[in-house]
């Protein structure tokens, strides 16, 4: 009997272009953040999806403040320029990696809220901030033209990520190999962190900030403990994330959970489960 | 036939010169081991003819046909590859990737190329197991593998029986000395053992204090005119 109650729910819910218009940004949305997530975590750059998350909210702030309504092309922008200055600066930089992220990382957090305390004529300060941090409701109100920019992006992310899956695999697996023989590493690395820099922006409204990383790092994660190709691996994470946003918006629809924590949760769950497997089968 | 001059080469960190004017040639079918102590830029040297890094002074020049895309490199193992998720023939396929130019997918053609090679190395038995639950010494068989398929010309080895068992070592001196000797490959090797670069190479640059570069013969004679024997004592 429940279970009908829950269908019947679900398929009254269905009807409501708002829940479909949410079911398909997450479902692409959590597909292209799957995709580049084993790349980073390879590469030790896991933290740089926390960075740029967070610098996508002093963007965020900044567009709010200068009464921008169509937001994404200004925290797009900003975010990609963050993004090529943490990926692409050499071995010689006088301030290293993990570093340069959490001084931008916070930098931005700081100054973002700093200025939308200062400029912001909002009567629900909290609540707003609140709801850019944890993603809230937002995925719920996108709008017709939210929805097409998200198709748009994400297609051009997982087209661009099959054309130069080997090239981003030599990459990751052996820079210096791959430099040697003549790949252009640092057009690559470029690609890699314009990519990541387009998911984060385009997940920021489906788990809102604080929660991204999640979405990036963990079905890679997951799907490393079992996998034994970079290709299995790749789509295994494609499909543990693609599953695990689809249970978390049904289960935050029906029983009125925040949207991006319900996620994250269940990606949480599926690491776990991942993890006894592999452990498991190496035994 | 020389394949890559190197004339009055300088190599240094920050202005500092660690090398200075160095002068070799390379010719297709020797086989150049550079011997040195730690730190005196052997390294350095090999990242340098790379084109991974920029010399400060001198000339380094490919010639005879070998484009900068035909250069086989088998490193130093990094932190990240002991736990990378990849089947061995992936990492084997991505030898070919400088040769894909914009092209996704390898060829047919390639993949033939590449299971030759894995069958040649004795790598093909484990095709298609997971890279990092390999042994060492086969981890180095299944890069050079990839190596290969990036080139069938020339062959850089950055100390490529570091960690590995002296058995699994002499197995590897023995598939570097075929692979010279029967197909032609020409091997450019940095190694810290004297003794083993002397049972195998054509030609011996030394670099540090002082500077040699000629053929076995002229380094032995070299040596024993100093009142050293090949071992680097003082018999």
């Amino acid at each position: 009997m429940l279970v009908v109650a829950v269908i019947d729910k679900l398929v009254l819910y269905m009807q409501y272009p708002f829940v479909v218009y949410a079911i398909i940004t997450g479902v692409l949305i959590a597909l292209c953040s799957s995709l580049l997530g084993v790349t980073l975590v390879l590469k030790r750059f896991s933290y740089i999806g926390d960075g740029l998350s967070h610098v996508a909210f002093g963007a965020m702030a900044i567009a709010s403040i200068l009464n921008i309504t169509n937001d994404m092309p200004l925290i797009l922008c900003i975010t990609i320029v963050c993004a090529i200055l943490l990926l692409c600066t050499g071995q010689n930089v006088k301030i290293k990696g993990d570093t340069s992220i959490a001084m931008m990382s916070v930098g931005a957090m700081a100054i973002g809220y700093l200025l939308i305390n200062v400029f912001s004529t909002s009567a629900n300060l909290a609540g707003d901030v609140c709801s850019t941090l944890f993603g809230a409701t937002s995925i719920l109100t996108l709008s017709k033209s939210d929805v097409v920019l998200c198709i748009v992006l994400s297609a051009i992310v997982i087209l661009l990520f099959t054309i130069c899956y080997q090239k981003i695999f030599a990459v990751t697996f052996d820079e210096t190999f791959a430099k040697a023989i003549g790949t252009k590493v640092s057009a690559y690395n470029f690609l890699i962190a314009v990519v990541t820099a387009v998911i984060i922006v385009l997940s920021m409204r489906l788990v809102g900030t604080l929660l991204i990383t999640a979405l990036v790092i963990f079905p890679g994660v997951s799907a490393m403990r079992v996998c034994k190709s970079f290709r299995s691996v790749t789509i295994c994470a494609a499909i543990i994330s693609v599953i695990c946003a689809v249970l978390g918006l049904f289960v935050s629809i029906l029983a009125g959970t925040p949207v991006g924590s319900t996620i994250v949760a269940a990606d949480i769950v599926a690491f776990g489960v991942f993890s006894l497997v592999g452990y498991l089968k190496k035994r | 036939m020389a394949q890559l001059i190197c004339k009055n080469v300088t190599l240094g960190y920050d202005g500092v010169a660690v090398l200075e004017d160095l002068n070799f040639q390379v010719n297709q079918g020797d086989y150049l081991c550079i011997i040195g102590e730690n730190g005196t830029g052997k390294t350095t040297l090999m990242k340098a003819i790379l084109g991974l890094r920029k010399q400060m002074l001198g000339e380094i020049s490919w010639s005879d046909g070998v484009a900068t895309n035909e250069i086989g490199y088998l490193t130093q193992q990094s932190e990240i590859q002991r736990e990378f998720p990849a089947s061995v023939k992936e990492v084997v396929f991505s030898g070919f990737q400088s040769k894909c130019g914009l092209r996704p997918f390898y060829k047919k053609e390639e993949k033939q190329l590449a299971t030759q090679i894995m069958e040649k190395l004795g790598v093909d038995v484990f095709a298609g197991k997971c890279y990092r639950e390999l042994s060492g010494g086969q981890q180095q068989r299944v890069l050079l593998a990839r190596a290969l398929c990036a080139t069938q010309k020339i062959l850089f080895l950055d100390e490529p029986v570091t960690g590995l068992d002296p058995k699994v070592s002499v197995e590897m001196y023995d598939v570097f000395q075929r692979l010279n000797q029967e197909d032609g490959v020409t091997i450019i090797m940095i190694s810290h053992d004297v003794q083993t670069s002397l049972e195998y190479a054509t030609h011996i640059l030394q670099i540090g204090e002082t500077i040699f570069f000629g053929t076995k013969e002229e380094y032995v004679a070299k040596l024993n005119a100093e009142g050293m024997c090949a071992c680097g004592c003082s018999h």
